[in-house]
């Protein structure tokens, strides 16, 4: 059985294929203005990879905010859910989910069958959400890859720029800049205020048990080690934290997909 | 008696010489990033336009974010105090401040006396404040003082729905590709700002003779979609930028005496 899942997120799209329980491929591309040809492209990509043509697969869950205009899914899923599932797939003992993407930051809470019992969610402010490293990586002049990792070698210890409002943050980085601080001790700020940022939303649907950050912010070492170390859990990462979301969608068409063909035998 | 009164913003920075009740002079620069620079190069301007020196003022008032790195001796005051004081002075009848700083926004109410009643404050979150609409300028490619009449001429009411001025810019970059009017963008931009504002002003239920002060005052699109949306008729003081560093003047005035 080959099923796939298609997360169109606010600034990547991805695409996973997945033949019963084992991964066959997966792309990932950053998101057009066209949400559904996003889509098309990354599921293109991705089939490619896996040497299959469209109609191989049986069953497309589609999910993340571009969900609803995916126009060859079968079904479509909120990403909360994706998520855990995704999570739960790569390491069953998770409880605890951080999913950050581009514009959002959710925390999810699920049971021992990965089910979600509670989740809090930011969309509304760039702040606690990738965006606002983006924004630092494009006025400190340097890629996001290497953010997290110079945020960690710093030479003085800065307070935490401002958590509640980016453009209140970009004020202080000039500041900073201008009295000749050094880029990465600003790094640390910034990462330093993202993870406070996330500890709060944490803290709102419970901090317990395994704990695992998905989406891009899972790669920025510097914010990783940040709230691990204000939660006080070890992180859970998977080798691409962008692809989870993806991932559960296509275990949920497997699923579904199983359910149907059990009904008509 | 001559005093001064700083009032030292995020943006911008204010000094108002004070001659007994009469204003002087007054001076209004871009604060940069050297605040305590930018208020000694607008005292500075502002006694030469006096045609005074520093030795002449008496007593010397400040206020706004900036307060506590001003080079000068100087009373300190709070931007609630010193608002309020500034819009009594221009209207006494007056028991209301809505002020739209930088990077700050706040509602004021008041007695009769000029006691402070209550307020509310948005300082975490640059939305409903001057830097959105700076941003908001830059992304449409038009002058910030040209922005407010250009949202009155719009054709038709849209909503720009993103409450975080880093999203609301992506939005209006997608508006700008999509060939939406840019005057008809404008307009959302003022409403959703007038939005917040009014829900400050909300809380504290502002109502009655209300002054607008800061140098968003000037802008007559946000004035008439505030007014639509409190049902009211806002104060618009001749200079709204300086009535903070006025309040600052009268403060210190009011401290000598």
């Amino acid at each position: 059985m080959i099923t796939a899942g298609v997360d169109v997120g606010s600034l990547t799209g991805k695409t996973l294929i997945l033949k019963d329980n084992e991964i066959l491929s997966w792309s990932l591309i950053s998101t057009g203005p066209d949400s559904s040809e996003t889509a098309k492209e990354a599921t293109d990509i991705a089939l490619k990879e896996a040497g299959l043509s469209f109609d191989d697969i049986d069953y497309i869950v589609s999910t993340g905010y571009g969900r609803v205009v995916v126009p060859f899914s079968d079904k479509n899923i909120t990403e909360i859910t994706c998520h855990a599932k995704g999570a739960y797939w790569f390491f069953p003992r998770v409880r605890l989910i951080l999913d950050m993407g581009g514009q959002d930051c959710k925390g999810i809470r699920c049971d021992d069958t990965g089910k979600v019992t509670n989740f809090a969610m930011n969309d509304k402010c760039a702040a606690g959400a990738g965006r606002s490293m983006e924004i630092m990586s494009g006025l400190l002049d340097t890629p996001l890859a290497e953010m997290g990792g110079l945020s960690l070698d710093i030479k003085n210890k800065l307070a935490p720029l401002s958590s509640t409002c980016v453009v209140f943050a970009r004020t202080e980085v000039l500041g900073y800049l201008h009295e000749g601080t050094h880029k990465n001790d600003v790094l640390a700020g910034a990462c330093e205020a993202l993870a406070d940022r996330v500890y709060t939303l944490l803290k709102r649907v419970g901090i317990e048990g395994d704990f695992v950050i998905s989406g891009g912010i899972a790669k920025n070492i510097g914010v990783v080690k940040r709230i691990e170390q204000k939660v006080g859990l070890k992180a859970n990462i998977c080798f691409e934290p962008q692809i989870v979301g993806a991932l559960g969608a296509a275990v949920f068409g497997r699923e579904i997909l199983g359910k149907k063909t059990a009904k008509k035998k | 008696m001559l005093t001064a009164g700083i009032d030292a913003g995020s943006l911008s920075t204010k000094v108002v010489i004070l001659n007994q009740d009469k204003i002087m002079a007054y001076e209004v620069l871009s604060t940069g990033i050297d605040i305590g620079a930018a208020a000694k190069r607008a005292m500075d301007n502002v006694l030469e336009k006096a045609g005074i020196s520093l030795q002449d003022v008496e007593s010397i008032g400040s206020t706004g974010v900036g307060k506590k790195k001003v080079p000068y001796k100087s009373v300190q005051g709070t931007e609630v105090v010193c608002d309020t004081k500034g819009a009594l002075y221009f209207y006494p009848k007056s028991n209301g401040v809505i002020d739209i700083g930088g990077e700050n926004c706040r509602a004021i109410k008041f007695d009769a006396e000029g006691n402070i009643v209550d307020f509310a404050l948005n300082d975490k979150c640059a939305s409903g404040t001057g830097i959105f609409l700076d941003a908001m300028a830059k992304a449409l490619r038009v002058k910030p003082e040209e922005m407010g009449k250009l949202s009155l001429q719009s054709t038709e009411d849209i909503e720009v729905t993103s409450m975080c001025s880093v999203f609301a810019e992506s939005e209006v970059v997608s508006m700008i590709h999509r060939k939406v009017p840019k005057n008809n963008i404008l307009r959302g931009i003022h409403k959703s700002i007038a939005s917040r504002v009014v829900g400050l002003a909300n809380r504290i239920l502002l109502e009655g003779n209300v002054v607008i002060i800061g140098g968003i005052a000037k802008n007559i699109g946000l004035v008439t979609t505030l007014n639509e949306l409190m049902n009211s008729e806002l104060i618009v003081p001749e200079k709204p930028e300086v009535v903070g560093a006025l309040g600052a003047a009268l403060l210190a005035r009011e401290r000598k005496e």
